[in-house]
């Protein structure tokens, strides 16, 4: 088959909506377009009924009992929102204290520093080289005034996927609250609220071939019952936790996103993996000092991130941007100037966070792209290296720790 | 963030790059930046030390493509300046050329330093031995 440019390689940002999905939405944008809040006549009931539908959809991906434990939201960013706050709100009375993680997404970070203005504490436990928090550090942070703790499912940069089941049993012997950001896992490997002492989960529809413009909550109805506070009033649709219209359209095409997801999961998570593992041994068997981050196996199969030593990581993507759409932990692809505080945190020097490139694949990605993919970057590394004073230094044997470098 | 033609044609068609011998009679050589921050530059000139003219320029860039753009311009401008005229070149006039955005202007200043860096290490050499004895 031929290679059709660009390829895109940068899934964890975003995934395009499996025609299957879209094929199920478009009713509902136009015949079917009924509110399904409107109880009294066949278009709310219709509507009501397709919302239903997905929210059973999605709770069967999720292994949750009751699909009326699914609260739709406009995305990750807003369960995560919801969840945070909404809790804090509710169980002020009985703690003020939030334990989560340094390499959480932006979401989860900046909710919590805004509780932390409002007087909520909140500590954010270290990770291990490998991206696992360890379970010994966690169950240290916990005080008797903690009432949440909050771990992503796994990582949007290196994918590494923690020990959930094991954060959820300790969550309960405390008497805590476990809330997961499980976007980029859900759909792509098992995830089971009951197995897994889950009480709050955060996904998107976008990550998982779903549309742009939706997510959801999932708040645990039993053992314990979880409450929140909303953070919109309104009508109290979805129990009073969020209300406001339900884009019935987006909500379709996540439950039938979500199901083609459980279905496909076996075969397509081993095909994603087998690509993966040809695209990281293709790389890492051409260029030296070249760093797999994240955990070696205990990693979402559809991730790959290297960081390639004496290169920085936008110029690498500015050879690659023409034919392929990669992502990069660099400074320079933010406004901040900042490298990436995930890669930071796993211990990696300041020098390997500027150099980390993302590899994300999807259900449509090939064998062809990745070859194709795998040797362009090759060649890229290979050829700015050639450029940079930090890996001629080094090839003449100076230890670049030994300069003393004069940072602006 | 979209690049100006100027900084993807340096990137793609990078001028001069390489290196001189550091003792190399009449080679300046400028090393700024910290790669921790993700920039680190080094440029050299040659000077000819009977004209005082900048014969060649050389640069090795680690940093992102606005980086290596700027270092590469400037080693195109030296070339064929005297060292005064050199020590005039400013960083906003890299910043004019290569249409560089604001979060990019950083590059235009480390490239100023580096020509700055090479320009004082050319002349730290070219000061006669016990040139701090002589009186003046």
């Amino acid at each position: 088959m031929a290679l059709k440019f660009p390829i895109f390689m940068d899934a964890q940002s975003t995934t395009p909506v499996d025609p299957r999905a879209v094929e199920a939405m478009l009713p509902y944008f136009t015949e079917k377009f009924g509110h399904p809040a409107s109880r009294n006549h066949p278009f709310g009931w219709e509507a009501e009924g397709a919302v239903d539908a997905a929210r059973g959809q999605i709770a069967k991906l999720i292994g949750a009992r009751d699909p009326k434990e699914i609260v739709f939201t406009s995305g990750g960013t807003e369960a995560i929102n919801l969840a945070l706050k909404g809790v804090a709100e509710m169980y002020r009375e009985k703690g003020n204290h939030i334990v989560t993680t340094i390499i959480e997404q932006r979401a989860t970070l900046d909710v919590c520093k805004r509780l932390e203005r409002q007087g909520v504490e909140v500590t954010y436990v270290p990770v291990q080289p490998d991206g696992l928090v360890d379970l010994e550090t966690l169950r240290g942070a916990i005080t008797d005034k903690t009432i949440l703790i909050s771990v992503m499912f796994a990582n949007n940069e290196v994918g590494t996927i923690q020990d959930i089941a094991a954060i959820g049993k300790l969550a309960k012997a405390k008497g805590i609250l476990f809330h997961t950001d499980a976007t980029q896992a859900a759909g792509k490997v098992p995830v089971d609220v009951e197995a897994m002492g889950i009480d709050l989960l955060s996904c998107t529809a976008h990550l998982l071939y779903g549309p742009k413009g939706v997510g959801a909550l999932y708040v645990r109805r039993k053992g314990p019952r979880v409450r929140i506070a909303p953070m919109i009033d309104g009508g109290g649709h979805e129990r009073g936790m969020r209300s406001g219209t339900l884009p019935v359209p987006l909500i379709v095409g996540f439950g039938t996103a979500a199901e083609l997801c459980g279905q496909a999961m076996p075969e397509e998570s081993a095909r994603l993996r087998a690509l993966r593992d040809r695209l990281q041994d293709l790389i890492l068997s051409n260029v030296d000092e070249a760093y797999l981050n994240g955990h070696p196996e205990r990693r979402l199969p559809h991730n790959l991130n290297i960081s390639f030593a004496y290169v920085e990581g936008e110029s690498v993507l500015m050879g690659l941007n023409k034919e392929s759409a990669l992502s990069s932990g660099s400074a320079c692809t933010s406004a901040t100037l900042e490298p990436s505080y995930v890669i930071g945190a796993l211990g990696a020097s300041a020098e390997l966070a500027h150099s980390s490139i993302r590899f994300s694949l999807h259900r449509f990605s090939t064998e062809e792209e990745v070859d194709h993919v795998g040797r362009r970057t090759i060649e890229v590394v290979k050829r700015l290296r050639d450029m940079s004073p930090l890996y001629e230094l080094a090839k003449e044997g100076v230890d670049l720790k030994s300069i003393h470098w004069k940072a602006e | 963030m979209a690049y100006s033609d100027k900084v993807v044609d340096h990137y793609n068609n990078p001028r001069n790059v390489g290196s001189f011998g550091k003792d190399t009679p009449g080679v300046g050589t400028g090393l700024v930046g910290a790669p921790e921050c993700g920039d680190v530059m080094k440029l050299q000139i040659k000077v000819n030390l009977e004209t005082g003219v900048i014969e060649d320029a050389k640069f090795k860039t680690f940093g992102c493509g606005s980086a290596i753009a700027s270092s590469s311009l400037a080693t195109e401008w030296l070339k064929g300046k005297s060292v005064d005229e050199a020590a005039k070149i400013k960083n906003t006039d890299i910043v004019n050329e290569l249409k560089l955005p604001p979060v990019k202007i950083h590059c235009s200043v480390l490239a100023e330093d580096a020509i700055k860096a090479a320009l004082a290490d050319y002349k730290t050499k070219q000061a006669p031995v016990g040139a701090g004895a002589t009186t003046k």
